[in-house]
């Protein structure tokens, strides 16, 4: 399949994930379907697409979270076993139960399981780092509360933190702007701008297309197939938006052409 | 009473003394490992597992009597039972991804027929009268008659085991239970850590099932850590917590059954926890419930309706008013500003 509206590839090797022929899903009908995608180094991504257009299925499955149906999917032309620890994945906060006993800080430290291990103490160094994270996302006073006592946006604000004190290198978000307050947007906003000036590749489920050629440099237009990659307003144009939506195309998108 | 007293403080006897050092090691360790089961909401599970060691008690007991030897010797009761323990995770698992069957209807169903399959099995050795069957039964609501130094070196064994197991793995469990997306890219083995987490249930339901009783030992795993959680916020802090109410009251429960020897164990120690439970549930500082109608009461507006009007009208007069920041429900804006300014925000506020 080749999607319409691919520009300049990234060679297989560079690209921090590329995936070929991906199908992936629940059993049954794939949600994803013979997905071709090359993201960018240093770029800021978004998968964006309707409700049900299997966004946060293609991010599961690169992962493999979910089982892949068909396909290769590679970081840095390497298989994901070699990679795990350059990449970091920022969950939907929907996905976990906020009253679970553990601190904030406890969270950030999440990142940095890795390197603690299963015995050795938790030394001075990874508290640093991972107070470092809760600073550069606005929590740093926080550290200590139970993270039930969290507001919705400083809940995924945490979630962020923790994939900082990974210091992975591609950094995998599932609807990490969804439901926010506007200090938490600007926050994750001025975060993950900083990651991709690093040189760092970010890739975001994004589910508003009134923002996304404000904030993202490039998409992947997703309906169950992609339908097009590139830089965001190359790929999205009413055509390619038209074939994504149908006739539910919300009326904000009209801006983007 | 005095009975009571007595075994509480160890000066029943010795065989007391061992069943009630031997109880509270067991409650340690179940209210340990009832923690993680509890944080990775897989309480109901262990349920299932402890109720599917009865058929494997059965069949073990019905094999080693057929073999010639005593239908009784508690080594190959205990295989047994956790052999049919795991093939009942096997087959909730199985359900679970195999078929439309949601995990609570497929836990139940297990739940019952490895049960119903136990009782049909324990009732045919009964009728028959194969193997010396007497006190088998005792499995099903647990009994200290006859507990021996063996069976509490056993336990304690096994509790140092799972014990030990639980402070390695506790990083990775806990994550586990808090994020498993997060958990399972990240790359641990979530398959392996489950599987580890349900060997420590069997661990502790074949140690306690003589004790405590098979049908009950899912309380001793389940009511500590729900216990501990009313007072703390950390999953460490928990899980230690966790261990010692299920020590104090496998203690208080033995001590108990000991002084009233009509009394089942089991049900003893599980009243005990349950006691732990409900005092937790009402009084733990922050979470419980005085503490919370306590805090609700607190945070109930004390202003009469004309403060309460008052304060409205400085906030339509005045938005940026420094004062605003004060009002908190409690505070009468009447003490706070002079008579005149006050009059002329009335005034205002009638117009």
């Amino acid at each position: 399949m080749n999607a319409i509206g691919r520009f300049v590839e990234t060679p297989l090797e560079e690209s921090p994930l590329a995936i070929r022929g991906l199908s992936a899903g629940y059993g049954g009908l794939p949600a994803v379907l013979d997905a071709d995608v090359t993201v960018a180094p240093a770029a800021l991504t978004a998968i964006i697409g309707p409700n049900g257009a299997g966004k946060s299925t293609l991010l599961k499955a690169v992962l493999g979270l979910i089982p892949r149906q068909a396909g290769q999917v590679t970081f840095w032309g390497m298989p994901l076993v070699q990679a795990r620890s350059r990449i970091a994945y920022v969950p939907q906060r929907a996905s976990v139960d906020w009253g679970f006993p553990v601190t904030v800080m406890d969270v950030a430290l999440q990142g940095l399981h890795r390197e603690i291990g299963l015995l050795r103490p938790i030394r001075a160094h990874h508290r640093a780092r991972a107070q470092q994270a809760l600073e550069r996302v606005g929590l740093a006073e926080l550290a200590h509360r139970q993270i039930g006592a969290l507001s919705g946006g400083q809940q995924q604000r945490v979630f962020l933190a923790r994939a900082l004190a990974q210091g992975a290198d591609l950094f995998l978000l599932d609807e990490p702007l969804a439901g926010v307050d506007a200090a938490t947007e600007d926050a994750i906003l001025a975060v993950l701008r900083a990651l991709r000036d690093e040189g760092r590749t970010v890739v975001a489920v994004h589910h508003d297309l009134s923002t996304v050629a404000a904030w993202f440099d490039r998409a992947v237009l997703l309906n169950r197939r992609v339908l097009a990659e590139g830089p965001v307003g190359l790929a999205l144009t009413a055509r390619t938006l038209q074939g994504a939506y149908g006739g539910r195309l919300p009326a904000e998108a009209g801006g983007l052409r | 009473m005095s009975g009571f007293l007595a075994a509480l403080l160890l000066g029943a006897g010795w065989n007391a003394m061992l069943v009630t050092l031997g109880t509270a090691l067991l409650g340690l360790a179940a209210g340990a490992v009832g923690t993680v089961m509890v944080l990775r909401r897989r309480a109901l599970l262990s349920d299932a597992m402890a109720h599917a060691t009865l058929p494997g008690l059965g069949a073990a007991f019905l094999l080693m009597a057929a073999l010639g030897g005593s239908g009784r010797a508690l080594p190959g009761l205990m295989a047994g039972a956790a052999l049919t323990a795991f093939l009942a995770l096997l087959a909730v698992e199985w359900l679970g991804a195999r078929t439309r069957i949601p995990e609570d209807a497929a836990i139940g169903a297990t739940l019952s027929v490895a049960f119903g399959l136990g009782l049909v099995l324990l009732t045919v050795i009964q009728v028959a009268g194969l193997g010396e069957p007497a006190g088998l039964e005792s499995f099903l609501l647990g009994s200290t008659a006859g507990m021996l130094r063996a069976d509490v070196l056993a336990i304690a064994l096994g509790a140092a085991a799972a014990l030990s197991a639980l402070w390695v793995l506790r990083r990775p469990m806990t994550l586990l239970a808090f994020d498993e997306g997060f958990a399972a890219a990240a790359g641990l083995p979530v398959r392996l850590l489950d599987r580890v987490a349900m060997t420590l249930v069997l661990f502790v339901t074949v140690a306690g099932m003589r004790v405590v009783g098979l049908v009950l030992i899912v309380a001793l795993l389940i009511l500590p850590p729900v216990a501990a959680r009313f007072w703390t916020d950390r999953a460490g802090r928990m899980t230690v917590l966790a261990g010692l109410f299920g020590a104090l009251s496998g203690w208080i429960g033995t001590a108990l059954s000991a002084a009233a020897p009509d009394l089942p164990a089991g049900p003893m120690v599980v009243l005990a926890a349950a006691t732990l439970m409900a005092a937790s549930l009402l009084l733990a500082p922050g979470r419980g419930a005085l503490a919370r109608m306590r805090a609700a009461r607190a945070r109930q507006p004390t202003l009469d309706r004309r403060e309460g009007e008052l304060w409205a009208a400085l906030r339509l007069a005045d938005p940026a008013s420094p004062l605003i920041e004060r009002d908190d429900g409690h505070t009468a804006l009447s003490a706070l500003l002079p008579p005149d300014r006050l009059a002329r925000l009335l005034a205002g506020g009638e117009r």
